[in-house]
C-alpha cells in the first residue's frame, strides 16, 4: 500500500515554498521559545491601577468556604481600592493546593498571602526563604498579647513568627452516640484507658462497631491521640525536638495500645473517609469515633450543606480522648506573607485584618472552629464550640502531628510510611524502630 | 553537502518538532536524571552532586519494595486479564454475531471513561464493607447465592492489587478487542481456505494459521498495556487515595515530591519508571524497525 502511494507524483508544492514555510517555522520557534519564559514582566502595568489582593487557599467547600466568603465581604467593603482575588485550589487538607503553590513559588510568582497549617509545616517555606517574618504585625496590632503565649511559642521558628493563625481546631475529641452507649450498657463516658477498653468491650458485645475508623490519615490521627494520652503533653512536645525519646518505654506502651485499639475497629477502614467513619456513629452502627472537631461541623451542620443536622448532646456527644483530659491537641490554619508578594502593603493589611477580633469572630462560628485570640464572644458560637472555648482557656497545649504543627512535611511522610507498613504487619517493634530512625533523621 | 537542496527543505520542515522534542522531552529527561543524582532533598533548592544516594535510599526503603510488589501484581493481572478478555471478545465477534457494530461500540465505550471517573464507580462496586453495610459486587454475589465470593477487594492483604486491576481491565479490554479484531480481519481468507482444503480442523486452522498472524498485534497490545500499567496513578488515587496499602511507584513519586519535598528521591523514582517502560518499549522499537526494513 505504502509503496503505491509513493509512486504518485510528489511535487505538488514547489520546493521553494516548502523551504520558505520551513524557514518561517524555525524562525517562529526561535522567537516564541524565549518569550514563553518571560510571561511576567512583559505584562507589567502600574500596580496602583490593578491592585488585587491575591489570596491562595484550599477553602473551597463547606463551612470554610462560607467563612472565607464572609471575610471577603468585609474586606471588599473596607478596601475598595484593592479588592480580594480568591485563588483557591480544591482538594482535602490542601494536598493539591500545596503542589500548585510549590510550582508558583518556584517560578517566583507568589500570591500576596497563602494558607498553611501553623507550625512545622511552614518550615519548608521558611527555610527556602519564601516567606517573611511578620513579628512587626504582631507587635503593631497587639496579637502577641491577646493570643496565648504557649501557642505563639509553638509556632515560632528561630524566635520569629511567620504566619497569623485564623482559627484553632481540636484533634483529640472522642465522639459517641449516646443511644448506642445506653443500649450497650455503657453508663459512664470513658476518661481513662482502662475505662475506654471496658466500654469498647461492651460495645463489641452489643454487636456494634466499637470504634469507627477511616482511611490512613485518620488512622494516623488516632495514633497521635493514643501517644499523647500515654506520655502526656510535656513528653509529647519533647519528642519533636532533637534527641526525642522515641525508643522509650512510653512509646512502646502507646504503640501496643494502638495495636489493641485497631482490633476494635471496622475492617473496611481504608475505604472510608472521615465523614463515612463519623456517619457510622451518627447512624448508630458504631459507638465511638476519634476525630478532630470538624466532625461537629459535619454532625450539626445543615442538610443543605451535605451535613447531618443532628442535635448536639442529644444525637451525639463528645469528650476529650481518654487520657487526654485537660490537653488541647490543637491545629490551626494560618496565613503568611510571601517574599516578593506583588501587593505587599495590602498583604500586611490583610494579615492584620485576619488577626482582628472582628475577622476571627466572623470566620470561626461559620467554619466550626474557635479563634486563636482569647477574647472571643462566646455568644456567637454553637454548643460544641462553647465547650471548646472553655477548654482552650484552661487546657495545656499540644501541637498536632497529623495536621502539621509539630513535624515537617518530610517527617510526616516518614511517619505515614512507617504507619502504612505497620498497619499491614502489626509489628510494634519494627514500627518503633522506624519511628526512632525518622526522629533521628528529621528532628 | 552538494545535495543540500534535496534534503535541506525536509530537514528544515521537521526541525521545529525536532527542537521541541529535544528540549521538552530529552532535555527534561536529562534534567530529571540530574536532579535524581543531586542532594536536593528539601524545599531548599540544591544541585550538588550526590551520586546514587537517592537510589540507595529507595533500595533500603521498605515502602518502595511494597510499591514494586504492588505494581508487579497489578501489571500481571491487568495485562493477562485484558489480553484474554480482549482476545475472547474479538474471537466471538469474528465468528460473526448479529449486530457486530453495536457490540463493538459497547465494548469500546469504557475506554472513553477517564480512570478517575471509572475509579469513583469501581470504588463503590468494590466496597469491602461487611454485613448489612456492603454495597456493589459483594451484594450481587450475596443475592446470587454465591456470597462466599464476597471479599475485601483492594484492601486484601495479599491480592488487593489484583482487584485494583479490575477497573483497568474493564476499561481497556474493549480496546484490545478492537486490536485483535483488526488482526483477525488481516488474515487472508485464502490462507484459511487453503488450510481447510488440506484437511485441517477449525481448531488447527486457528492454531497454525490465524494465531501466528496475531503475533505483532499481541506485541503491540502488550506494550500499550504495559506502559499504561507501569505509570498508573489516577486510578489508584481515585480508588485507594494516598495509602500505603494501594500505593504504586507513580503515587509514591507524587508523595516524595509534593508532600515530603524530597526532590532527588522523587526524580529517582521517575527515572526508574522511565527505565521500566524503556525495557518494554526499546525491544519493541527495534523489532518494528527491523520488520519494516524487511517488509
Amino acid at each position: 500500500m505504502i509503496r503505491s502511494i509513493r509512486k504518485e507524483p510528489r511535487r505538488r508544492i514547489g520546493r521553494a515554498t516548502v523551504l520558505r514555510v520551513a524557514l518561517l517555522c524555525a524562525l517562529g520557534l526561535v522567537l516564541v521559545l524565549p518569550a514563553a519564559g518571560y510571561g511576567g514582566p512583559a505584562k507589567k502595568t502600574s500596580p496602583q491601577a490593578s491592585c488585587q489582593l491575591q489570596v491562595f487557599s484550599w477553602w473551597t467547600g463547606g463551612g470554610e468556604a462560607a467563612g472565607l466568603t464572609k471575610l471577603i465581604g468585609i474586606w471588599n467593603k473596607a478596601n475598595t481600592s484593592c479588592p480580594f482575588k480568591n485563588e483557591t485550589v480544591a482538594g482535602g487538607a490542601g494536598s493539591n493546593a500545596k503542589a500548585v503553590l510549590a510550582q508558583r513559588l518556584a517560578a517566583h510568582k507568589p500570591p500576596d498571602s497563602f494558607q498553611g497549617h501553623a507550625g512545622a509545616e511552614l518550615r519548608d517555606y521558611i527555610k527556602a526563604g519564601q516567606v517573611e517574618p511578620i513579628d512587626f504585625i504582631y507587635k503593631q496590632y497587639g496579637f502577641d498579647k491577646i493570643m496565648p503565649k504557649t501557642l505563639l511559642n509553638q509556632i515560632k521558628y528561630n524566635g520569629h513568627l511567620y504566619s497569623v493563625p485564623v482559627n484553632i481546631h481540636r484533634a483529640n475529641v472522642l465522639w459517641y452516640n449516646p443511644k448506642v452507649l445506653k443500649t450497650a450498657g455503657i453508663t459512664k463516658v470513658p476518661t481513662t484507658w482502662a475505662e475506654f477498653i471496658a466500654a469498647l468491650d461492651k460495645a463489641k458485645a452489643a454487636n456494634v462497631i466499637p470504634l469507627s475508623l477511616g482511611e490512613q490519615w485518620t488512622q494516623k490521627h488516632l495514633l497521635e491521640t493514643v501517644i499523647l494520652a500515654t506520655i502526656g503533653p510535656v513528653r509529647w512536645a519533647a519528642l519533636w525536638k532533637k534527641g526525642g525519646a522515641w525508643s522509650s518505654g512510653g512509646i512502646t506502651t502507646a504503640l501496643n495500645r494502638y495495636k489493641t485499639l485497631l482490633t476494635y475497629t471496622n475492617s473496611d477502614a481504608a475505604s472510608l473517609t472521615w465523614q463515612d467513619a463519623g456517619k457510622l456513629v451518627a447512624d448508630g452502627k458504631a459507638a465511638f469515633n476519634i476525630m478532630g472537631d470538624w466532625q461537629d461541623g459535619y454532625f450539626s451542620g445543615s442538610k443543605a450543606g451535605d451535613n447531618l443536622a443532628l442535635k448536639p448532646k442529644v444525637d451525639y456527644g463528645w469528650t476529650a480522648v481518654p487520657g487526654t483530659g485537660g490537653v488541647y491537641d490543637w491545629l490551626s490554619d494560618s496565613f503568611t506573607l510571601p517574599k516578593g508578594a506583588p501587593h505587599r502593603a495590602a498583604a500586611v493589611k490583610w494579615l492584620a485584618f485576619l488577626g482582628s477580633k472582628k475577622a476571627q469572630d466572623t470566620f470561626n462560628p461559620v467554619k466550626g472552629s474557635i479563634p486563636a485570640r482569647q477574647d472571643a464572644n462566646p455568644k456567637l458560637y454553637g454548643t460544641y464550640l462553647k465547650w471548646a472555648l472553655q477548654q482552650w482557656k484552661n487546657d495545656k497545649l499540644a501541637g498536632s502531628l497529623t495536621h502539621g504543627v509539630v513535624a515537617s512535611n518530610a517527617w510526616n511522610t516518614a511517619v505515614d510510611t512507617a504507619l502504612g507498613l505497620f498497619l499491614q504487619s502489626k509489628d510494634v517493634a519494627k514500627f518503633q524502630t522506624a519511628l526512632v530512625a525518622a526522629g533521628k533523621k528529621y528532628a | 553537502m552538494r545535495n543540500v537542496r534535496r534534503w535541506g527543505p525536509g530537514l528544515l520542515l521537521v526541525s521545529p518538532s525536532i527542537v521541541l522534542i529535544l528540549v521538552f522531552v530529552f532535555g527534561l529527561i536529562g534534567w530529571n536524571i540530574k536532579v535524581s543524582l543531586s542532594d536536593w532533598r528539601s524545599s531548599v533548592k540544591s544541585s550538588n552532586w550526590a551520586g546514587l544516594a537517592a537510589y540507595r535510599d529507595l533500595n533500603s526503603d521498605p515502602a518502595w519494595t511494597e510499591n514494586l510488589h504492588h505494581i508487579l501484581l497489578f501489571t500481571v493481572t491487568f495485562i493477562v486479564g485484558a489480553l484474554l478478555i480482549g482476545l475472547t471478545l474479538a474471537f466471538l465477534l469474528e465468528k460473526g454475531v448479529r449486530g457486530e457494530g453495536f457490540f463493538r461500540s459497547v465494548y469500546l465505550f469504557p475506554m472513553a471513561v477517564s480512570f478517575i471517573a471509572a475509579g469513583v464507580v469501581w470504588r463503590w462496586l468494590m466496597n469491602p464493607a461487611p454485613g448489612d453495610r456492603s454495597t456493589g459486587l459483594n451484594v450481587v454475589f450475596d443475592k446470587l447465592g454465591v456470597g462466599f465470593l464476597g471479599n475485601q477487594w483492594y484492601l486484601g492483604q495479599n491480592w488487593g492489587m489484583s482487584a485494583m486491576a479490575l477497573p483497568a481491565i474493564w476499561a481497556l479490554s474493549g480496546y484490545i478487542m478492537a486490536l485483535f479484531l483488526a488482526g483477525f480481519r488481516g488474515v487472508p481468507e485464502e490462507l484459511r481456505e487453503a488450510a481447510r482444503m488440506d484437511g485441517a480442523s477449525e481448531a488447527r486452522v486457528y492454531r497454525h494459521v490465524v494465531f501466528p498472524y496475531l503475533r505483532p498485534v499481541t506485541l503491540s497490545a502488550l506494550i500499550i498495556l504495559g506502559h499504561i500499567s507501569i505509570k498508573v496513578f489516577d486510578l489508584i488515587v481515585a480508588i485507594g487515595g494516598k495509602q500505603l496499602i494501594t500505593q504504586t511507584p507513580a503515587v509514591y513519586m507524587w508523595i516524595q515530591i509534593y508532600d515530603a519535598q524530597d526532590y532527588a528521591k522523587g526524580a529517582a523514582i521517575a527515572t526508574l519508571l522511565l527505565l521500566g517502560i524503556s525495557v518494554l518499549i526499546i525491544p519493541y522499537l527495534i523489532y518494528t524497525v527491523r520488520s519494516e526494513r524487511n517488509a
